[in-house]
Order: structure tokens, then C-alpha cells, then sequence
């Protein structure tokens, strides 16, 4: 049964007067990995920082449209930043640790709501379990994050991004700066984590996005060119864009 | 044939010399500076002030309150004590400022206003200290021992301690004007080391810390200010460097008054005021070796400092990041 | 609701913290704007060209000027700059060109980093202890000799750091035409960074304008026009000192107007190493 949990309406993004996302239509199913891929500078990245609006950080930019979470649209001009950016969890192509211990990591965004004593421990345990890190760091919590593997210190920005239980986690090519072996226990804890979490995954790896995703978006020039299911768009793309990219032809 | 391959051999030898030459030259160059100028002067300093710690024992000379060069009585405490006073005191005021300043640079002001700032605090770097002191002397001075000072003083009357500490006749020439004018010296150099640290942390790191949903000051204080802790700790250590050395802001403001403070309010002195003020009055070779124990200990400690700072700041340009 | 509590409390802190670092700013640039108006209104009303063509009065006496105070300033910063700048160039190139991997000039590179830091009252007293008491009588050439030092490693280090952005592919593209060390140091490393290296001279130079303290017992200071640099010579900013601290009205005036001419000439040396550290970016 698909639910809808995002629905992107007629988006337009613009950056220092750029014109980077083109009238993007779009529709995110609840526990599904949505994998957005496309040649560098396409604009799947932009895409998905739409989704937390990281974009506010930086200035000069400007939306277009709507994006609907549970149909409240999150573009809004008095949309509460801190809220949604706890309902929308991302993780970023590198590692990005904070310069604390293992366990302040995972607790920080749980601190911030307040969360204190036996119920912190207990879902910073939680979401190192989930994120499959658990039995690597349980002796060392108290250790600098700063002290572990790049794929560890990944897994556990993930633990970090699903300890204060958003609904969608963005993911931007959380795989780029990994080894092989590390890229596929990552990969293996999205799928995972798609029991409970609707998931946006934006990759440059054909074969990661057929490997993980049930859906698929292909994106050109900051348009969305393409969407469907994943299956349906490796087998048959309907574009011929689409066609020329998963084959290798071009990017 | 044969001469071009006797003219490209002289040439080569020539060339090989020349080679020669200008290693020795720029490696001679580099020695004077990093090897003989520094030894020369810790030796210089040391020979000079070998006569007062002879007469009077290092310790006796540290730890004695009493500078009276018509006595022969010549202790330290009272400087160095003096030094310790301002500097604390500029340092207090300093540091919150400059983190603040460069938190406003590097993560809240707009683009254009971000120069500006950068660039008016860059130039309150390189006013020589100097016009600081005459402004201080001339301006500031008569402005605190008016207006500030005896308000500060009906502001404390009745809280103990605190009254003790602003007692006295307000005339501008203390402890607490100095430290002001001191403070206002070592914010814009302070800063920029703490805001060149605060640009190196990483983006991302940033970044995840607001996708959490943290708010921007919760980004500052755990993820901004702590991975620019050595950055932090190395500024502020060459800025109490700084503070340690500063000259002329101090030799107007201070009062050379060779007495250990009892309040904010009272004239008093510190190692360089005492320097300024009485190198060229020293008329007896135990006054002058005084005063080069001084130098020798102000040379010592803000080498030390400035040593730590530089092992600091060269580890963390060496890791990139903490 | 009280999730709700928190979020408004953490905002509301957020407002309150920032808003404290904007003060902050304000009040870090409201000391310069102080200081900076002060100067400019004082100095200006104060400034008169007697200032740089008349010797002084006797104290008390009012009028005169300071022009030996300025010849002697400028004797001593530029002979001082003559004999610094290309020590602490060399010193600069062999740092980073030939004792790069070397532990010895790695750790005297770290001394010379923190003797751009020492107090330079202590080059003034060092000093005074070679070039004064052996002569018994204070002179120009010490002070220039202290001011010499100290610009020494400002140089040395501006200049490492400049050679030190040179990208190796440059160097190595000049050896592998057959040039000797030497050539390619001068010719293609330093040639190209010679901008930076500009701007550390003139930052060098810029500082010592503003030095005090290395000369109050240096090159001490003469009431009368000094041109021979065995003997005490006067200075803009040794006077300023003693202006200041003295009684008459006119000395604070004057040295007002000094003040504002010193600062207008270290504001030009830096906004021309602003203007050079512009143009390379471009």
C-alpha cells in the first residue's frame, strides 16, 4: 500500500538570480527509497536540500511552489526551520562527525529536545543499534568520534540523523568518500532502515540507485527529466535522455 | 666546437659557485635571524642583569615589594604583579569581545557588512600603540576620571569588596583605564586568529549540526567554537603575549608607580612601563641590571607563551582540523 | 507543551546570544571610530605646515614644528629598511626553499614566527646594551639597528609563507630546463611571488613606522635637526611620547597633528598591500 509523504508542486529554485530547479513535480512514498540521479550540476543535490531547506543558511535564493510534508508545505514563509529540519534528518557525502565523543554525538540532536538520564541512554543505544553500529562502539562511547573509520564515522551520522526520530532522512551520495566494503554495509542499513523511514537518496552510482531505491528520478539540467519506479526505469526508460544516461552513453 | 664546450664548462663552474654562494648567503641570512639575533639577545639580557641577581638573589629580587633606586632597594613584585593585574583584566575584557566579533564576521553579518567589519577591526590592528596610549592618555583618561570612574564608584559604594576595589581619588591614570585601553588594543588581534579559525571548520560538519535541528547559536557554541578550540587557545595565548608586551599603550596610562595596587583606581605600574620610564634615568650599574632583569624576565615568559601558541596553531594548520 | 516550551526557549536564547555578538561588533568598532575621529578632527585642526618645515621652540615657547623629528624619523625607518628587508628576504627564501626538510631551520623558522610576537621594548634594551653603552652616548644607527630587527622577521616569515604558495609544478618546470637552484629560486619562485613578498615588506615597514618603544633608549631623541646617525636623533613617535606627557597645550596639539600625518602613512602602506592582495586574486 503507497502512501504519500512528499508531494513537490511546481517547484522553482533560484541561487544569485540562477535558475537551478525548473518546475519540479514530484511525489515521495512513505517507507520507500527515492533515489535521485542525474549527471553533476543537474541539480539533484539542490533538489534534495530543498526537502530540509538547507538552502536558507546560505543567503541570495528564493522557492517556487509548494513541497508538501504530510500535506503542510514546507515552504512556507513562516515554516519553523527547527522543526522540520528534526522531521527531515539528512546525511552528507562525507562523514561529518562533531568534535565530541561518540555518545554526545548521537545525543546531540536529542539533547536539544530536551531529553535527559535514562531515556537519552536508551535511545542513543537504540539508534546505534539500528544504524548497526552497536556492538562496534559500545565499549567506547566515550571516545572522540574523531577516532573512528570513515565508514563507522558515517553510521554513525547516521545513528546521529535517526536518533531524533524524523519521518524522512535525506541521504546526499553517502557513499562517495567510502570503500567499497563500507559502502556496502551503508547501503545495507538504508535498505534497513526503509522499514520505518521514507528515504531520499541522491547518488551518482547507477548501480546503487538499481541496488537500493524503489523509486527513481532522473534529473538533466535542473529538470526532473524522468520518475518512476526503479525496476521500470532500468529496464525501460521512457525518455531517451533517461536512456542515454543509464547506458553510460553520457555524464 | 671545442671552445664552446670550454666556454659551457667555465660557465657551469660558475654557476655551480654561484650555487654555492647563495645557499651560504640565504642560509646565513636565516641564522642571523632564527639563531643569532634571538641568542644575542637572551644572552645580552641575561649578562646584563647578572649584577642585581648576584647582589641580591634571584628569589629576593622576584618576591620583594620594595623599587626604590635611591635606596638601592630594587624588587620586582610590584611589576610584575602589575603586569599580571592589566593583563588579566584586558584579557577579561578582550576575549568575550573578540569570539563575539568574530561570530558576527564569520556566521551572522551579510556579505558586505561582513568586510567592512573585517576591515575597520584589521585596521584597529595596525594603529601603532603609540596613538592608542596618547589617546588614552588625553582622551579616555580625563573622560574616565570625570564621568566613569566616580560613577562606578556611587554604583559600588555599598556593596563590600567591590568598593574596596574602586577606592580612591578617580583620576584616569590606573589600573582600570590602562586595562580598558589595553583591552581595546588586543580585540582586533585577537579576532582575527579566532575568526581564521572559525573559517576552517568545516561547512558540512556545520551543516549536519543545523539538519539536527539545531538552532545557530546551538551550531556556534557545540560545533563552531569546539572544533576551533586550539585556534581559540592559540590566538588568546599570543594575545596575552600581547598584552604582556604592550609598551607605550601602557607607559601613558599606568602612572609608574612602583607600588602593588590595592584598587582599580590606583596609578601602578608593570615590567614595560618600568622599562620606558626608567631606562634612561638609570644612573647606577645595579639600576640598569634592575632593569634588564625586567626585560629578561618579560623576554622569557612571552617567548614561552608565544611558543606554546605556535605549537598549537602549527598542529592544528597541520591536521587541518582538530 | 512542554516539548513546545523548550523549542521557544532555545529560540529565544538563540535571539538573545546573537544579538549579544552583534553588540559585540558595535562595540569593537565603536572604540575605532573614537579613536579614528578623535585623530583626524585633533590632527587636523592642529596640522600646519610649519609642523614639517619649522625646528622646535624652546619648551614653552609657542610655535615651531618638528621637522627634525620627521627627517630623523624618516632617516632611521628607511636605513633600518635597507639593512632588514633583504636579510629577512633571504632568511624567508632559505626557509622555504632549502631548509624546508631540514629539523634544524624547521625549528628556527618556529623562533623566527615568534620573534615577530617579542615585545620590542627588549630589542631596544638589547640594543642599548651593544651599540649605546660601548659609545656611552645614545645614537641614530641603534635605533635603526633595533627598528632593523624588528622587521627582519616580518619579512622572513611573509615571505616563506608567500614562496610557500608557489605551486611545485612551477619550480619543477624550471629544473627541468637544466636551471641551478639558484636561477630557479630567483628567476620563476621568488618572480612569482614577488607581490606577496611586497606586501610583507611594506606590512614590515608599516610596523616600524609605528615602533616607540625600541628607540626611547636607542636613538634616543635631539632637539635640534641630527643628521649623523652616531648621534641621539629625534623621532615622530619618540616625540609624540614626550609631547604628550609634557604640559603646554601646543607640544599635545602638535603631536595631534604628528600622530594623524603617522597614521595616514601606515593607512596608505596598507591599503596599497590590500590594493596588491586584490589584484592577485583576480
Amino acid at each position: 500500500m503507497l502512501k504519500e509523504k512528499i508531494e513537490v508542486i511546481n517547484l522553482n529554485f533560484y541561487y544569485n538570480n540562477n535558475h537551478v530547479l525548473k518546475n519540479i513535480n514530484l511525489k515521495i512514498y512513505e517507507k520507500r527509497i527515492t533515489a535521485l540521479i542525474g549527471p553533476s550540476g543537474c541539480g539533484k543535490t539542490t533538489l534534495l536540500r530543498c526537502f530540509n531547506r538547507m538552502h536558507d543558511l546560505y543567503p541570495d535564493n528564493r522557492y517556487e511552489g509548494k513541497i508538501l510534508l504530510d500535506g503542510k508545505n514546507i515552504l512556507d514563509k513562516d515554516a519553523d526551520l527547527m522543526k522540520l529540519r528534526s522531521k527531515v534528518g539528512m546525511v552528507f557525502q562525507k562523514p561529518t562527525p562533531f568534535p565530541m565523543s561518540i555518545f554526545d554525538n548521537v545525543a546531540f540532536g536529542l539533547k536539544l529536545k530536551g531529553i535527559k538520564g535514562n531515556e537519552l541512554r536508551d535511545r542513543v543505544e537504540k539508534a546505534l543499534k539500528d544504524a548497526a553500529l552497536w556492538d562496534e562502539v559500545k565499549d567506547r562511547l566515550d571516545e572522540s568520534a574523531l577516532s573512528l573509520s570513515g565508514g563507522q564515522q558515517q553510521r554513525l551520522c547516521i545513528a546521529r540523523t535517526i536518533a531524533v526520530e524524523p519521518d524522512v532522512i535525506l541521504f546526499d551520495e553517502p557513499t562517495s568518500a567510502l570503500d567499497p566494503i563500507s559502502t556496502a554495509k551503508v547501503e545495507e542499513l538504508i535498505v534497513k532502515l526503509k522499514e520505518n523511514w521514507t528515504i531520499i537518496i541522491v547518488t551518482h552510482n547507477l548501480q546503487q540507485a538499481a541496488r537500493i531505491s524503489d523509486f527513481t528520478g532522473f534529473m538533466y539540467l535542473g529538470e526532473l527529466i524522468e520518475f518512476g519506479s526503479t525496476k521500470d526505469m532500468f529496464i525501460k526508460p521512457r525518455n531517451k535522455l533517461t536512456e542515454d544516461y543509464i547506458t553510460g552513453r553520457f555524464g | 666546437m671545442v671552445e664552446e664546450t670550454i666556454l659551457e664548462t667555465k660557465e657551469r663552474k660558475k654557476a655551480e659557485k654561484l650555487e654555492v654562494v647563495f645557499k651560504a648567503i640565504f642560509g646565513f641570512s636565516a641564522i642571523t635571524v632564527g639563531l643569532i639575533i634571538p641568542t644575542v639577545v637572551f644572552i645580552v639580557l641575561l649578562a646584563e642583569s647578572k649584577l642585581i641577581i648576584e647582589k641580591k638573589g634571584l628569589i629576593k629580587f622576584l618576591l620583594s615589594q620594595k623599587w626604590d633606586p635611591v635606596s638601592d632597594e630594587f624588587g620586582a613584585l610590584p611589576m610584575i604583579v602589575g603586569t599580571l593585574i592589566s593583563t588579566f583584566i584586558s584579557m577579561l575584557l578582550a576575549t568575550p569581545i573578540a569570539i563575539g566579533i568574530s561570530i558576527f564576521v564569520v556566521e551572522l553579518a551579510p556579505r558586505w557588512l561582513k568586510e567592512i567589519i573585517r576591515q575597520a577591526i584589521d585596521l584597529l590592528g595596525i594603529i601603532p600603540s603609540v596613538i592608542y596610549g596618547m589617546w588614552g592618555f588625553l582622551v579616555l583618561a580625563p573622560f574616565m576620571a570625570t564621568k566613569v570612574e566616580p560613577f562606578i564608584q556611587r554604583a559600588l559604594i555599598n556593596i563590600p569588596i567591590l568598593n574596596e576595589l574602586t577606592s580612591g581619588t578617580s583620576t584616569g591614570i590606573d589600573v582600570l583605564t590602562t586595562s580598558l585601553v589595553l583591552s581595546i588594543m588586543i580585540i582586533p588581534f585577537m579576532s582575527s586568529i579566532v575568526r581564521e579559525a572559525f573559517e576552517m571548520v568545516n561547512p558540512l560538519v556545520k551543516e549536519s549540526a543545523y539538519a539536527l535541528g539545531a538552532t545557530k547559536w546551538e551550531v556556534i557554541t557545540t560545533v563552531v567554537i569546539r572544533s576551533s578550540i586550539p585556534g581559540i587557545a592559540g590566538g588568546f595565548i599570543i594575545s596575552l603575549g600581547r598584552a604582556i608586551g604592550e609598551t607605550m599603550a601602557v607607559a601613558f596610562l599606568a602612572g609608574n608607580r612602583p607600588e602593588i595596587p590595592r584598587s582599580l583606581l590606583e596609578p601602578f605600574t608593570t615590567i614595560t612601563v618600568a622599562l620606558a620610564n626608567q631606562f634612561t634615568e638609570a644612573d647606577t650599574e645595579l639600576y640598569l641590571s634592575a632593569l634588564y632583569a625586567l626585560a629578561l624576565i618579560l623576554f622569557i615568559t612571552s617567548f614561552i607563551m608565544l611558543l606554546t601558541a605556535k605549537i598549537i596553531l602549527y598542529r592544528l594548520s597541520r591536521n587541518g582540523q582538530i | 507543551m512542554v516539548k513546545s516550551n523548550i523549542v521557544t526557549l532555545r529560540k529565544a536564547k538563540n535571539s538573545i546570544m546573537l544579538l549579544l555578538c552583534f553588540i559585540s561588533a558595535i562595540y569593537g568598532i565603536f572604540w575605532l571610530f573614537w579613536i579614528l575621529i578623535t585623530l583626524v578632527i585633533k590632527g587636523s585642526e592642529a596640522f600646519s605646515l610649519k609642523l614639517l618645515y619649522l625646528d622646535p621652540t624652546p619648551p614653552g615657547v609657542e610655535g615651531g614644528g618638528l621637522r627634525h623629528a620627521f627627517v630623523g624619523h624618516f632617516i632611521i625607518v628607511s636605513l633600518a629598511t635597507v639593512i632588514g628587508i633583504p636579510i629577512g628576504i633571504m632568511a624567508g627564501i632559505f626557509f622555504s626553499e632549502y631548509g624546508k626538510r631540514s629539523r634544524l631551520f624547521t625549528v628556527l623558522r618556529m623562533i623566527t614566527d615568534i620573534l615577530v610576537s617579542v615585545p620590542t621594548i627588549i630589542v631596544g634594551a638589547t640594543v642599548y646594551a651593544i651599540l649605546v653603552k660601548p659609545l656611552h652616548h645614545f645614537n641614530a644607527l641603534s635605533g635603526i639597528v633595533a627598528l632593523s630587527i624588528i622587521i627582519m622577521p616580518i619579512v622572513a616569515i611573509t615571505t616563506n609563507e608567500m614562496l610557500k604558495l608557489v605551486p611545485n609544478n612551477l619550480r619543477e618546470a624550471a629544473y627541468a630546463l637544466g636551471s641551478y637552484k639558484w636561477e630557479v629560486t630567483l628567476k620563476v619562485t621568488v618572480r612569482a611571488a614577488r607581490n606577496g613578498i611586497l606586501t610583507g615588506v611594506l606590512t614590515g615597514i608599516a610596523r616600524i613606522i609605528g615602533e616607540t618603544a625600541p628607540l626611547l633608549f636607542t636613538s634616543f631623541s635631539n632637539q635640534y635637526l641630527n643628521l649623523n646617525i652616531l648621534k641621539p636623533m629625534a623621532s615622530l613617535t619618540v616625540y609624540i611620547f614626550n609631547y604628550v606627557m609634557g604640559p603646554y597645550e601646543y607640544w599635545h596639539q602638535q603631536a595631534w597633528a604628528s600622530a594623524l600625518i603617522l597614521t595616514l602613512i601606515i593607512l596608505l602602506l596598507f591599503g596599497i598591500t590590500r590594493l596588491i592582495i586584490r589584484e592577485r586574486r583576480k
